[in-house]
C-alpha cells in the first residue's frame, strides 16, 4: 500500500518531459523567483485594489440606490402634481409589469432653525414630506434612524428612551429628556423670576446693568426667543412636558458637527437631540408664495452615511405637510404631491421604464423630471468608474513590467541551456517540443506567480482592516478618517470574475513573455548548440 | 558471431560535401564522403581532431544537412526526409552518444535514460506506460552497471558513470545503430576501456550495430571495419592489412 502511493507520486514526475524539465527549471533556477515575484506582487495588489474599489463602489451603490428609489418622478411646478393616484394608475398603465412599490411625497426647500444656547442655528435644508407607510417600500429609509423602534416601522411621535442604543456618546433623548429639560427650564424661569423680584429695587439704581445675555452663548437654555409666535395656535395651553410638535426626523449632519478632540478621538457635538423643537420655514404651494414658519419636535435622527443626504434631509409626515403648504385643494380634498418614487421589480430595465413614462409624461407638456436613480448619481458612479479603470491600466503596467522581467530572464535561461537543447533536439525533440517547454515554463512561472498573488491578495483583503489598524498604530496616521468617511471598516467586495481576469491576464502576460526566448530556443540550430561551450 | 555473417547496410552516405562558411571564407570539411555501416559491426571512423569526423556523424544523425550527396537509412533516403521523419529517425532509429555525455543536468540518471522515451511519446501514451518505460529504463541501466546510481545526478557521477548513463539513454528506444561520437575522448584510458568493453559486449551479445568515432588508432583496431578521415574523404582499411 505505502509503496503504491510512493509508485503514484514518482510516476507522476514522468508525466512528460517538458513538464518534466520546465518543473526543474523552477526548481533550480532562482532567478524566476524575481519574475515570480513581480508577478505575485502584480496580481496581489490588483486583487486588493479591486475589492477595495468594488466594495466602496458596492457600498456607495447600495447606499445611492437604497436612498434614491429606483425611479423618481418629481413635478418642478411648486404646487406639485394633483392627484397622485390619478397619476400612479396612468403610471401603471404605462410600466405596471415592473413596478413593485410606490410612494408619493412632497420635497421642499427649507430652512432649518435650532436655537443652540440662545443662538440661532439654521441649515438650508431639503423637507421631505414622506408617507410612513409606503415610503419603506421604496427605498431604505427606516433602517438608517437611531431608535430601534423606527428601523422597523416609522413613526413621527417621540419615544420616551432608548435612542442609538449603540451609541456611547450619544445624548440622552426622547420624552424622558424632554420633561428633564421642561422642569430644568420651568425651574430657571421661577428662579429668575425670583431674582428679578429681589433685584427689581436695586435695578432702578444701576442703569448701566445689561440685563439678561441676548444672542451669545450662554449657559442659559432660554425659549427660543427670535422667532414670532404668530404661527402657533393657542401657545399658552401647550404644555411641552407632554405634548409635541408635529413630528420631524432630522438628517444627523444637519443638527450635529463631527469633530476631533484633544485625545484625537471623534466626537459628535449635537446642536438638538430627540426631544427638542425645531423650526422650520418654507414656503407654501401658492403661486403667490409665502413662507410657512412651524414649530417641529425633532423625534428621530436619520444617518445613511451618504453626507450628502445626511446633511440636506428633513423629514415629516405627508399629510401634515400638505396642510402646512395648502396642498389640499379645499373644495374637492384632493391632496398634491411633488414627487412620486417607484420601485421596479428585480431585474427591471431601469432605462426602458423610464423612457416609457417620459414618452406618457413629455417634458414639453408636464414639469416634470423623470429619472433613475443612476441619472441621479451619473458624475459620481462616473467617477468611481474611472477611477477603477485607470488604476486596473497602471496595475497592469506593473505585471508587464514583471512580464518584461520575464523576458529577460527566459533569454538568460535560453542561453544558459543551450547545450541541453542541442541535447534534446538530438534526443528527438522537435523545434515545437522545445519551444513548448519554455511556453509551459512561463505558463508554470505565470500560475504560481498568479497563484501565491491570488493567496497573498486574498488574504490581504480579509485581514484588511487588521491590516489598516496596524499601520495606523505604526506611523499614526489614520488610514481612514471617519470625520470624512462615514465607514468604520474598509468595504471589500471580491467578485470571482475580477479573480479570473486577473489571473488570465498574469498567465497571459507570463506567456506572452516567453514566447520570444521560446522561439529562439525552437529555432536553435542542434549542432550549434551541441558544440555551445 | 551468426549475426555478423548477414552483412546488410544499414546507413550508407554517398558522396557527401559539406562546408562551413566563416565570415565569408568557405571552408570545405567533408568532399565527397561515401561510406556505409553493415548491421551487426563495429564500424570505426578514425582521423585526427578536427578532420570533421564529428561533422559528418552529424550529418548521419540528421542533425545537419551537407551541401549535397544523400544519406540512406536501411534504404531510405534520410537526410531530406520531412522534420518529423528525422525527428522520429533520432528519436528511435538511432542512439547518439558523445564525447562530453550531454546528459541533461537537471535529471536524475534513470529519468535521463527515461527522456528519449518521454519525447517520442506523447503525455497520454507515455503515462500510460510509464511502469514498462520504467521498467526498461532499470534494465539498461542495469545493464550498463548503473543501477545503483539511478536517482543520482549528472553532477554527482563520474566521468565514466556519466557515458554508461547516456549509453543506457541511447539504448532505450532499441535503436537499429548506434552512433558513438569519441565516447571515451574525455576519459582516463582505464575507464575508457572500461567503456569500450562496454560497447563490444553490446555489439557481440546483443548484435548492436555501432559507428565508432575516434582519433584513437589502438581503439579503430578493435573494430570490425576501420575507414580513415584524410582531407575531407574516406578509405577503408582493412583489418586485415593493418596486422599485416
Ligand atoms: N560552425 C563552424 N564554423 C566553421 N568551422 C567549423 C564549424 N564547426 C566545425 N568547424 C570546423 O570543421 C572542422 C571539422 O570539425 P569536426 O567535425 O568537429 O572535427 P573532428 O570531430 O574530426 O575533430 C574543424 O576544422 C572545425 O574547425
Ligand atoms: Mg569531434
Amino acid at each position: 500500500m505505502h509503496t503504491d502511493v510512493l509508485q503514484s507520486i514518482e510516476s507522476k514526475e514522468w508525466y512528460m518531459y517538458r513538464w518534466l524539465l520546465c518543473f526543474r527549471y523552477l526548481r533550480t533556477r532562482y532567478i524566476a523567483l524575481a519574475s515570480i515575484i513581480s508577478v505575485t506582487l502584480g496580481v496581489a495588489t490588483l486583487i486588493v485594489v479591486n475589492s477595495v474599489m468594488a466594495g466602496f463602489s458596492a457600498e456607495m451603490h447600495e447606499r445611492l440606490h437604497g436612498l434614491a428609489s429606483d425611479i423618481l418622478i418629481e413635478c418642478h411646478a411648486s404646487g406639485g402634481m394633483p392627484d397622485p393616484d390619478g397619476h400612479l394608475e396612468e403610471i401603471m398603465n404605462v410600466c405596471g409589469d415592473d413596478v413593485v412599490g410606490s410612494s408619493a411625497s412632497v420635497h421642499v426647500p427649507a430652512m432649518l432653525g435650532i436655537d443652540f444656547n440662545g443662538q440661532l442655528i439654521t441649515r438650508h435644508v431639503n423637507f421631505v414630506g414622506l408617507d410612513p407607510e409606503t415610503y419603506d417600500n421604496v427605498s431604505h429609509f427606516g433602517r438608517y434612524l437611531l431608535h430601534p423602534e423606527n428601523q422597523s416601522q416609522v413613526d413621527f411621535k417621540l419615544r420616551e428612551d432608548g435612542y442609538a442604543p449603540d451609541r456611547e456618546d450619544f445624548p440622552g433623548s426622547g420624552w424622558l429628556y424632554r420633561r428633564a429639560r421642561v422642569a430644568y427650564e420651568r425651574a430657571l424661569a421661577e428662579e429668575k423670576a425670583r431674582l428679578e423680584a429681589i433685584r427689581k429695587p436695586a435695578n432702578s439704581l444701576s442703569p448701566e446693568n445689561p440685563g439678561p445675555p441676548v444672542g451669545g452663548p450662554s449657559m442659559q437654555i432660554s425659549p427660543p426667543q427670535i422667532f414670532n409666535e404668530n404661527s402657533e395656535i393657542a401657545a399658552s395651553e401647550f404644555d411641552p412636558a407632554v405634548e409635541q410638535f408635529p413630528g420631524i426626523i432630522l438628517g444627523i449632519s444637519t443638527c450635529s458637527t463631527r469633530m476631533r478632540d484633544e485625545n484625537n478621538n471623534v466626537r459628535d457635538h449635537y446642536y438638538c437631540r430627540p426631544g427638542d423643537d425645531v423650526r422650520m420655514m418654507f414656503p407654501n404651494a401658492s403661486d403667490n408664495a409665502k413662507v410657512v414658519n412651524q414649530k417641529f419636535t425633532v423625534v428621530d435622527m436619520y444617518e445613511s452615511g451618504m453626507s450628502e443626504y445626511d446633511s440636506t434631509f428633513a423629514f415629516c409626515r405627508l399629510d401634515q405637510l400638505q396642510e402646512f403648504r395648502g396642498m389640499i385643494d379645499p373644495a374637492t380634498e384632493v391632496r398634491s404631491v411633488t414627487t412620486i418614487q417607484l420601485k421596479l421589480a428585480e431585474g427591471a430595465d431601469l432605462n426602458a421604464v423610464r423612457d416609457a413614462l417620459r414618452r406618457r409624461f413629455p417634458p414639453n407638456v408636464y414639469a416634470y423630471n423623470i429619472q433613475t436613480w443612476r441619472d441621479m448619481q451619473g458624475p459620481l458612479l462616473a467617477a468611481v468608474r474611472l477611477e477603477t479603470t485607470i488604476l486596473n491600466i497602471l496595475l497592469f503596467l506593473i505585471i508587464a513590467v514583471a512580464g518584461f522581467g520575464i523576458l529577460a530572464t527566459f533569454f538568460m535561461i535560453v542561453v544558459e541551456k543551450t547545450r541541453d537543447i542541442g541535447t534534446l533536439k538530438a534526443l528527438g525533440a522537435s523545434g515545437g517540443g522545445v519551444m513548448s517547454i519554455f511556453l509551459s515554463y512561463g505558463l508554470l512561472l505565470g500560475f504560481v506567480g498568479s497563484g501565491a498573488g491570488l493567496i497573498g491578495g486574498l488574504l490581504f483583503v480579509d485581514h484588511i482592516n487588521e491590516i489598516a489598524s496596524l499601520i495606523e498604530k505604526v506611523t499614526g496616521q489614520e488610514v481612514f478618517d471617519p470625520t470624512v468617511y462615514y465607514f468604520t471598516e474598509i468595504p471589500t467586495i471580491i467578485h470571482p470574475f475580477t479573480l479570473v481576469w486577473v489571473m488570465a491576464g498574469a498567465v497571459g502576460i507570463a506567456i506572452i513573455a516567453s514566447v520570444l526566448p521560446a522561439l529562439r530556443a525552437a529555432r536553435m540550430h542542434p549542432v550549434k548548440a551541441l558544440r555551445f561551450e | 558471431m551468426a549475426r555478423k555473417m548477414n552483412s546488410e547496410t544499414v546507413l550508407q552516405a554517398r558522396n557527401i560535401h559539406k562546408s562551413y562558411h566563416k565570415d565569408r571564407i568557405e571552408v570545405p570539411v567533408l568532399r565527397g564522403v561515401d561510406f556505409e555501416v553493415t548491421s551487426g559491426l563495429v564500424t570505426a571512423l578514425v582521423g585526427r581532431s578536427g578532420s570533421g569526423k564529428s561533422t559528418l556523424m552529424h550529418l548521419l544523425a540528421t542533425l545537419d544537412q551537407p551541401d549535397c550527396g544523400e544519406i540512406h537509412f536501411q534504404g531510405e533516403r534520410i537526410d531530406n526526409a520531412p522534420r518529423s521523419r528525422r525527428d522520429r529517425y533520432r528519436n528511435h532509429d538511432i542512439g547518439i552518444i558523445f564525447q562530453f555525455y550531454h546528459l541533461l543536468p537537471e535529471l536524475s540518471a534513470i529519468e535521463n535514460v527515461l527522456a528519449p522515451t518521454m519525447i517520442g511519446k506523447s503525455a497520454w501514451n507515455f503515462f500510460l506506460h510509464r511502469k514498462e518505460a520504467r521498467r526498461r529504463a532499470e534494465a539498461m541501466l542495469d545493464r550498463v552497471g548503473l543501477l545503483h546510481r539511478a536517482t543520482h545526478k549528472p553532477t554527482e557521477m563520474s566521468g565514466g558513470e556519466m557515458q554508461r548513463a547516456a549509453i543506457a539513454r541511447a539504448l532505450m528506444t532499441d535503436p537499429t545503430l548506434l552512433l558513438a561520437d569519441e565516447p571515451t575522448g574525455n576519459l582516463d584510458t582505464e575507464t575508457g576501456l572500461d567503456i569500450l568493453k562496454l560497447l563490444t559486449n553490446l555489439n557481440q551479445d546483443d548484435g548492436l550495430t555501432i559507428l565508432m568515432i575516434t582519433h584513437d588508432d589502438s581503439i579503430a583496431e578493435s573494430a570490425d571495419r576501420c575507414h580513415r578521415m584524410q582531407d575531407g574523404q574516406l578509405q577503408q582499411e582493412l583489418p586485415e592489412l593493418q596486422i599485416a
